[in-house]
């Protein structure tokens, strides 16, 4: 069977899947809308977390982003999956007993504060949407680069499909279909990762095999270090940043990650605090079989390409690849875009090396090599992979759905978190009160739909500083919604005022610091300062400042609370009793 | 009676943080210190085909990240019992 009619066979299967979930999970209620009505099997819900979590850019990008960065791509490793052990022992079991719907109303009741609960579903929002953007942009790369079909009408299928089975089921079809989707995406990313570390290695485990050997018999990693210094570019395995700025960057993304709404409010769906404890070690257990998977996907890639376009000794004449004997995944991969050929030095063979390396410079012209000749897109360690270890169409198809997957997923998460903060939190917490269950649900839907809309339409006119604020989502994530709900948990001295200076500095100071490298309001050319390590403060970059801002967030918190009042008797009842399962 | 079942909560409540404490101690030391900062003298020890350091940042890290949620799991949960708070 042709490649793109087994690709249109195996997304619409999942497609199918999805919606016949989402008819089977209706949800009838707020309860079941919001919080899946509280029903969610730890193991279930660790699964949907996962999906929930893994956005397109784990799945497609991750492998390809530690291919070129090596060692320094570990920030992402750590930070991504770090997380999670401050969300299961800081956040997730306390924030369930709590038992309510959404992480604005935890922040809303413990300070006794609507100002403080609007304040929190701004940042919920705007970290939220930035988020949403990429997922939307990948679900229309995926189609357009895959099936053939414009850009637009990709993005049209995805917002359909999402918008069936959110609006219709709530966090209850966003659960299930999360779990359907963690499958399909698991199988997809395992599968063909197994088989190029069994053709490399010869061990089937890609976690081993990245310390494996290859055909010579030394050790990969030894050999990919080796490669890379003889072609110009620093070890794969030795430290490129500074020590300081990783530190921050990792700790930055540990606490945002721990912060983001969409990951908390999934804790909310499982029936006891004991159960969100554990669902948050089986949600590492799923993230971690694709996070520990992806290093030796990075690595043997990599490894794989270089071998491809210097199959000979470096610096010989025939150590390159002439480009008449490419192989074909490299041919078809030229089309797309997503790898690139010019050949500088007009000798019909491909030298691959880091031509802004000054110190390399001579040696590359004793070569005869004139620059540079390949360019490679990140995405294709992960995209084309099935073909390079010659995999049948079937996996070359599954990738795809399992793109898809992980874009969609990630993206109804987002939309559940919006939307309910939007329902929830503005029209009932603040607007309408007296608003009945019926209404309320109605309500929902309604802004479930809308968020869709939005996030479509934002899709199909991406704003040009996208990229730059999804490392702003968790910036923001971390500087306001963790300390306030870490504090409101650990100290029961924390009152509204505290609260409320503490988010507000903390957020203020992350997007001051982030707008004067990256322009006010990422408006290109009104940056203060270049954005480079040299202007950063202690060499410590935007990226990484979240964690500044956080710490920030806790100091002024902390003093604003000891000058004013404390909470009143009932609050102070309320820390007591969620920070105890059952009372006795 | 009251005063009786406050200080339970309380000594629940130290006894969770102690362990919080540790747990979040071997994170730290885990990730930041074996991951980062002593990365680049660890990665002069080779351990099955990885510099040591290295192993640390893109392996191991993770898989002790897994097994503190579980110690964490496993204890609170005796803990909860300790103390009668264990739900049904």
């Amino acid at each position: 069977m042709d490649l793109a009619l087994t690709t249109y066979l195996i997304v619409g299967a999942t497609f199918v899947l999805y919606i016949g979930i989402a008819i089977w999970a209706k949800a009838g209620s707020t309860g079941e809308f919001y919080v899946a009505g509280k029903g969610v099997h730890p193991i279930a819900n660790g699964m949907a977390t996962a999906a929930d979590w893994m956005s397109a850019a784990s799945f497609i990008s991750m492998a390809g982003l530690i291919a070129f960065l090596g060692y320094d791509a570990s920030v992402y490793l750590m930070g991504w999956t770090g997380g999670y052990v401050l969300l299961a022992l800081l956040l997730a079991p306390y924030l369930r007993k709590f038992g309510k719907f959404t992480v604005p109303e935890f922040i809303g009741d413990r300070f006794y504060s609507k100002t403080a609960r609007v304040i929190a579903v701004i940042a919920l929002i705007v970290a939220s949407i930035t988020y949403v953007i990429g997922q939307m942009k990948g679900i229309g790369v995926a189609f357009s680069r895959f099936l053939e079909t414009s850009y637009e009408v990709g993005l049209f299928i995805g917002m359909a499909i999402v918008f069936f089975y959110a609006v219709i089921g709530g966090m209850k079809g966003i659960t299930y279909t999360q779990i359907a989707q963690y499958c399909v995406m698991i199988f997809a990313y395992t599968i063909p990762a197994i088989f190029i570390s069994l053709a490399i290695t010869g061990n089937p485990a890609p976690q081993l095999g990245l310390g494996g050997t290859v055909a010579d018999g030394q050790y990969l990693l030894n050999t990919l270090d080796n490669i890379l210094v003889d072609l110009g570019f620093s070890q794969y395995t030795a430290m490129k940043g500074t020590t300081l700025n990783m530190f921050f960057l990792t700790m930055s993304l540990m606490i945002g990650t721990a912060g983001l709404p969409h990951v908390i409010v999934r804790f909310f769906t499982v029936p006891r605090v004991r159960d969100a404890r554990l669902s948050a070690g089986w949600t590492l257990i799923f993230i971690a079989i694709l996070y520990t998977t992806a290093p030796a996907v990075g690595a043997m890639s990599f490894y794989n390409l270089i071998n491809t376009v210097q199959p000979g000794e470096i610096g010989a004449e025939d150590g390159n690849l002439a480009y008449e004997n490419v192989p074909g995944w490299f041919s078809r991969w030229e089309e797309t875009g997503l790898l690139a050929w010019d050949d500088k030095n007009d000798d019909g063979r491909i030298q691959y090396y880091n031509a802004d390396n000054p110190a390399f410079e001579s040696t590359a012209e004793s070569y005869g090599w004139q620059g540079n000749e390949l360019t490679v897109d990140r995405d294709i360690m992960v995209m084309a992979n099935p073909e390079i270890a010659q995999l049948p169409n079937w996996v070359i198809a599954l990738t795809v759905a399992g793109g898809l997957a992980a874009a969609l997923s990630t993206a109804a998460g987002l939309l559940m978190a919006i939307s309910s903060s939007i329902s929830h939190d503005l029209i009932k917490g603040v607007i309408n009160p007296k608003i009945g269950e019926k209404s309320e649900l109605l309500a929902a839907r309604i802004a479930m739909g809308v968020a869709v809309l939005v996030a479509g339409y934002l899709g199909l006119n991406p704003p040009g500083f996208a990229a730059q604020v999804v490392a702003l989502a968790f910036g923001l994530a971390a500087s306001s919604l963790f300390p306030v709900l870490m504090l409101g948990i650990f100290n029961r001295r924390m009152n509204s005022s505290g609260a409320i200076a503490g988010m507000l500095s903390g957020l203020t100071f992350t997007l001051i610091y982030v707008f004067i490298f990256k322009g006010w309001f990422f408006i290109p050319g009104t940056n203060m300062l270049p954005d480079t390590p040299e202007n950063w403060l202690f060499g410590i970059g935007p990226q990484s400042i979240g964690a500044i801002g956080a710490l920030i967030n806790v100091i002024v918190a902390a003093l604003v609370s000891r000058a004013t009042a404390p909470p009143p008797k009932e609050i102070q009842e309320l820390v007591e009793s969620i920070r105890v399962p059952r009372s006795a | 009676m009251a005063s009786n079942q406050e200080q339970a909560a309380m000594a629940y409540w130290k006894e969770n943080v102690r362990l919080l404490i540790t747990l979040l101690i071997i994170w730290f030391v885990v990730s930041y210190g074996l991951g980062i900062i002593l990365a680049p003298l660890l990665n002069n020890i080779m351990i099955a085909g990885y510099p040591l350091g290295f192993w640390f940042a893109q392996q191991g890290a993770i898989y002790t990240f897994i097994v503190l949620i579980f110690v964490y799991v496993f204890r609170m949960n005796a803990l909860d019992r300790k103390y009668d708070v264990y739900e049904k």
